[in-house]
């Protein structure tokens, strides 16, 4: 699969972005290495991002640092998709947000995965991001696979020791 | 529906026993070589004592529980499809056109407006977005659900009101294979008799379903045949 087939989104927007270079600059430098020399409209492309991922569209100058930890990752959610790839890996998208921050990006990239028909790998330790995003679930302990299948069956009929205890370790709210 | 029209489901050979590894591996046997099968128009009706395994045998069917043994063929597009071995994949396929599920309790995506809700089997089937919102007004309407609350996302809705929202989820489309465990559990005498013309019509129509009722007035109008689960009990 070539590069510009797939995007990475990081826990620690950080780690995605440029933090030396404003945030529409983040967004649009993935148009840049793919050949993209037409200013006007990758300045275009990177205000349809920006508003899709529901960020101010008159920031786009501002420097990542000046963003909230919501905004830096929904720029870095943008950097990853305004090249139209078919995979996006996302490693604890929504890990270090407050919850109500968590809930609206996991409703965008609901959203967006289902309108840009992506296939996405997400990593993460919440099940309730796993019941709410995936498909389908592995489950994984000590760097092996334990259990597979349908994201509800898994977490409703838990198969495996390791899986079960992960299921029965969650609070019900 | 003519006896003659394929069946809906088949249950076959079907086994499920619980293994709770982090409790000494204790078993929890729920049934073994059950079988069940529904035509078009039938309402099978799960009958047994509360544990017996009423909720069991429907998630299994509805791939939500993963059974022992056994399978659960369930016609979907003119061909049947196993559940119990099928693809995640085609397991959610199967249930976006061919097999609904109401359960006792609401669980839906947090912050989406009912409304949305309810229209999203239909979108999900292709229905254009103003049908779709003509369909769920419609069914709202006539589950009595209050149109203040129709933007407004169910998670502080009273049990009763998730309950119908629930059940306009599932009505809101024709599904040929419906399955409705207790929903009609937190209702009053009047959004009962709604749900049971629900139910009727939608049986008329040719849907197949397999219900769990508590109630026996809900049960009398809408069983075609009682179903005891406690035959296929399995030794503990
Ligand atoms: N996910 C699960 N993990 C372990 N055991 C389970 C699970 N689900 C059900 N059981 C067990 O299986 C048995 C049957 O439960 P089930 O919920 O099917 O009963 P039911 O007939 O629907 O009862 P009720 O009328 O009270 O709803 C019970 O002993 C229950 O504890
Ligand atoms: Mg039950």
């Amino acid at each position: 699969m070539q590069r510009e087939e797939w995007g990475f989104v990081h826990q620690n927007p950080r780690d995605g972005l440029r933090m030396r270079v404003s945030g529409g600059a983040n967004v649009a430098e993935p148009l840049m290495y793919l050949g993209q020399r037409h200013y006007g409209k990758m300045r275009q492309a990177t205000i349809d991002w920006l508003e899709r991922v529901e960020l101010d569209t008159l920031r786009i100058d501002d420097k990542p640092r000046n963003f909230s930890g919501g905004m830096q990752q929904r720029i870095q959610v943008a950097r990853n998709l305004i090249h139209g790839p078919r995979l996006v890996f996302m490693d604890e998208p929504t890990g270090g947000l407050d919850v109500s921050v968590q809930a609206r990006l996991l409703d965008l990239l609901r959203e967006l995965v289902r309108d840009l028909n992506l296939a996405v790998i997400i990593v993460t330790h919440d099940m309730a991001v796993a019941r709410l995003m995936a498909d389908r679930l592995i489950v994984m302990k000590g760097g092996h696979v334990v259990e597979t299948g349908l994201t509800d069956q898994v977490l409703d009929d838990p198969q495996h020791p390791y899986s079960q205890l992960l299921v029965s370790s969650v609070l019900q709210i | 529906m003519s006896a003659l029209s394929p069946l809906s489901i088949v249950v076959e050979d079907l086994a499920k026993t619980f293994v709770l590894h982090n409790a000494d591996s204790a078993t929890i046997p729920v049934f073994h070589n059950l079988r069940l099968e529904v035509r078009p128009g039938e309402c099978v009706v799960l009958a047994g004592e509360s544990g017996v395994g009423k909720s069991t045998l429907m998630r299994s069917i509805y791939g939500n529980y993963l059974p022992t043994d056994g399978g659960v063929r369930v016609m979907h597009d003119g061909a049947y499809v196993d559940i119990t071995r099928a693809a995640p994949h085609e397991v959610l396929e199967v249930r976006r056109r061919t097999l609904g599920y109401v359960s006792q309790f609401l669980r839906v995506i947090p912050r989406i407006p009912t409304l949305q809700l309810v229209m999203e089997p239909l979108l999900e089937n292709g229905v254009d977005c103003d049908e779709a919102r003509r369909r769920a007004t419609e069914l709202l309407s006539a589950l009595r659900l209050p149109e203040a609350h129709w933007e407004l996302p169910p998670a502080t809705f009273s049990g009763g009101e998730q309950q119908r929202v629930n059940i306009a989820r599932s009505f809101i489309r024709k599904y040929p294979v419906l399955l409705l465990d207790e929903p009609t559990a937190s209702l009053d005498a009047e959004n009962r008799a709604i749900v049971v013309q629900l139910i009727k019509s939608a049986l008329a129509e040719g849907a197949a379903m397999i219900g769990i009722f508590h109630d026996e007035d809900v049960r009398d109008a809408v069983a075609t045949r009682l179903f005891p689960v406690s035959q296929f009990k399995a030794a503990a």
